[in-house]
């Protein structure tokens, strides 16, 4: 809670209006609005009293059918041994958030995984394409509203033999 | 070298191809013998471990965790079991949390036996590999008294442990444990002294700190560069604050600090310690108690998310969680320490021969199955 | 030899040329390592130290040009499937395959959501022995293999209108 607070109170300094105040009184979690995301982010790279030099992990969320997408970051600073996680919420209809990938070199691999997954668009990322599905996969197969295809290239993707259940 | 016209050449190290620890795809571009750029392409192993997790129950997750790194599958449910009940607030006894760190442990041998003997398999030495698979087919008769499994366990349930410790598992601990010992100076012997091995990985792919950190590397080749970071004493997880064990950090003996010798010496030495903590455990491990006290009766948890880090023999492995409060959960990703590992791999091997890249890629000991999920 | 010394006169041995044939070439298959996942570690354990796989006459071979029966250890993907594909016809005939384990069989414990899957490798190469398993032991795969002996034993490659 110390940690989460004295970060939160940092950034409400030196951009205001990006913290976004929550009713529950107990979260671990700081949540930004999406537009200043890469001056915040180096901003916590870089100040004396933070000092989060690794990006542990990045999460694309889909809550619901009718509702927003989320990233959450969590990160970790190894001169001063604490730890934080950061959301912000983005629209479903066309979602994007800005890419962090030259801030920490480690963000590249993980922000491609979340598109691969969810469609979600890194804006400057400079190499944006699919990773662990093929190139000409269609579809975010993380999404909750994502159906199996039929045929991929000639071969049955679902189950097909009878009597197997 | 500027007088004859060369051009670039673009291989292509396959999916299939005995040295690569998996299914990997290099796309190297090189200039002669020297290569210019090397792009891993991954995606050959994905079996949807995410989209399984929402369907299923918290409980049936556990048997696909184990196959996710299928070599050190007992650490890989540690860490699910422990953030989920971590979630549920649950206390285990005492005696399964000692049971849990033994298995860990003997998990942690056995991994580290496997990659350095094909560690070895890939610089040309034979000899160690079966060597090392026989210590380790001692392990794994170890695991089958208990469980009935050799690779893959269902161990780790949410609340304790699948089985008790069988009658006569003490008794073969100690004499494996004594033997394993001699065995760990044999092994330097044969292979870590050995002037071939250190002529073809000394001073090798040397990744200094600040690109190790910035590309989020943990684990044992984070401590080769010579930081020393364990979660095991910098955020204690279960009962390890209990026991006294040292954490080698690489500090380029043969080469430089952060070559593929200090990474292969880290592992080495870590198997030491391994041992110093299953001794201690099973001194101090409370003789009698029941595995299945702490079992809830419905796995449910409360609405909310968390992230839960352990160390893998790999690095810090990471589970997200997000319950929303009914028995399956709303998302579970795991972050994967080998995943991290790899993506530096553009970075180290640029600049070295083609066979030098075998020998890098040895070194940082990845699975595929964990990096595709 | 210690079973055949000092037992015959001088004499002429009669036997049928396919048969000779059949089983020289079941005591020395040599597989092709194809391991993918969780199953390959159980394949290189069965030719490890403890379980021996070279006492059966099979030689790990790393290019499918050189090898006769190829092993599918592990996960098909969809992405992975055109690749083994190509790699089966690189085979010279007479070539073999056997599925090993129950992913490679019909998907596995992915057969239900996964929609990356491939259920069964058997929908793209024919497939001569199965064994089931996740992962099969050693010994397991041991069986299989001498099955797989058993099988090439009772072929006649030179006989016409079989």
């Amino acid at each position: 809670m110390i940690i989460n607070q004295k970060v939160s109170d940092l950034i409400e300094l030196n951009f205001t209006g990006v913290v976004i105040v929550s009713e529950e009184p107990q979260n671990e979690f700081i949540q930004i609005q999406s537009e200043k995301w890469l001056d915040v982010a180096k901003y916590i790279k870089t100040d004396s009293e933070l000092k989060f030099d690794s990006c542990q992990c990045i999460t694309g969320v889909d809550l619901g059918e009718d509702k927003d997408f989320e990233v959450r970051y969590n990160f970790h600073s190894m001169k001063l041994k604490h730890k934080i996680e950061i959301r912000i919420a983005i629209e479903r209809k066309k979602p994007s958030v800005s890419s962090i990938e030259q801030v920490w070199r480690g963000a590249d691999w993980l922000e491609r995984e979340v598109y691969d997954m969810y469609g979600i668009r890194f804006k400057g990322h400079r190499d944006l394409r699919r990773m662990l599905l093929p190139e000409d996969w269609k579809g975010w197969p993380l999404r909750k509203d994502y159906k199996t295809p039929n045929i991929y290239n000639g071969m049955k993707v679902p189950k097909v033999r009878k009597g197997w259940d | 070298m500027g007088l004859i016209h060369a051009e670039e050449m673009t291989l292509n190290i396959g999916p299939q191809h005995p040295s690569t620890h998996g299914v990997l795809r290099l796309k190297v571009k090189t200039d002669g013998e020297i290569i210019s750029e090397i792009t891993p392409v991954i995606g050959y192993l994905h079996r949807c471990f995410e989209k399984h997790c929402e369907n299923l129950s918290y409980e049936q997750v556990i048997p696909f965790t184990d196959r996710c790194d299928y070599i050190a599958a007992m650490n890989n449910s540690f860490g699910y079991v422990l953030a989920v009940e971590k979630l549920m607030e649950i206390q285990v006894p005492e005696r399964v949390e000692y049971i849990r760190v033994i298995m860990a442990e003997y998990n942690r041998i056995a991994s580290h036996l496997l990659a350095l003997g094909t560690f070895g398999l890939d610089v040309g030495a034979y000899t160690p590999f079966l060597y090392m698979f026989r210590d380790r087919e001692r392990i794994l008769d170890l695991f089958e008294l208990t469980c009935g499994a050799r690779l893959l366990y269902n161990y780790m349930w949410i609340g304790g442990v699948s089985h008790d410790l069988p009658v006569g598992f003490m008794e073969a601990s100690y004499r494996f444990l004594d033997e394993f010992e001699k065995n760990i100076t044999e092994y330097h012997n044969i292979l870590s002294y050995n002037k071939i091995f250190i002529e073809r990985s000394a001073d090798v792919g040397t990744m200094p700190k600040e690109v190790a950190i910035d590309y989020g590397v943990t684990g044992p080749n984070l401590r080769g560069s010579g930081v020393k970071w364990d979660l095991r004493k910098d955020e204690p997880y279960s009962i390890y604050d209990k026991f006294i064990f040292n954490v080698p950090v690489g500090k380029g003996l043969m080469g430089s600090v952060g070559d593929c010798w200090d990474r292969y010496w880290v592992r080495a030495e870590e198997m030491k310690e391994s041992v110093n903590i299953i001794r201690q455990a099973l001194d101090k491990m409370p003789r009698k108690g029941d595995v299945h006290e702490a079992l809830p009766k419905k796995v449910r948890p409360l609405k909310g998310s968390i992230y839960y880090r352990t160390e893998s023999p790999r690095g810090d492995l990471g589970y997200y969680i997000i319950s929303d409060g009914s028995s399956t959960p709303l998302r579970v990703k795991m972050r994967s320490p080998a995943f991290t590992a790899l993506s530096a791999l553009s970075e180290i091997a640029t600049g070295w021969m083609l066979s030098d890249v075998l020998v890098i890629l040895g070194s940082l000991d990845i699975v595929l199955g964990e990096i595709d999920r | 030899m210690g079973f055949l010394e000092n037992r015959f006169e001088d004499n002429i041995i009669t036997a049928k040329v396919d048969q000779l044939l059949s089983w020289a070439r079941s005591t020395s298959a040599w597989y092709f390592q194809f391991g993918l996942a969780c199953c390959a570690i159980e394949m290189m354990a069965t030719a490890a130290s403890r379980h021996d796989l070279e006492r059966i006459g099979m030689m790990p071979r790393s290019s499918p040009r050189q090898a006769d029966v190829m092993i599918v250890a592990g996960t098909v993907t969809l992405k992975m499937a055109s690749r083994v594909k190509l790699l089966y016809d690189q085979m010279a005939d007479p070539k073999y395959v056997i599925s090993m384990g129950s992913c490679a069989n019909s998907g596995g414990p992915y057969s239900r959501q996964g929609y990356h899957v491939l259920k069964g490798v058997d929908q793209i190469i024919p497939v001569d022995v199965y064994i089931p398993g996740c992962p099969p032991r050693p010994e397991s795969l041991i069986e299989g293999l001498l099955k797989l002996q058993e099988k090439i034993r009772h072929e006649r490659p030179l006989t016409k209108n079989k």
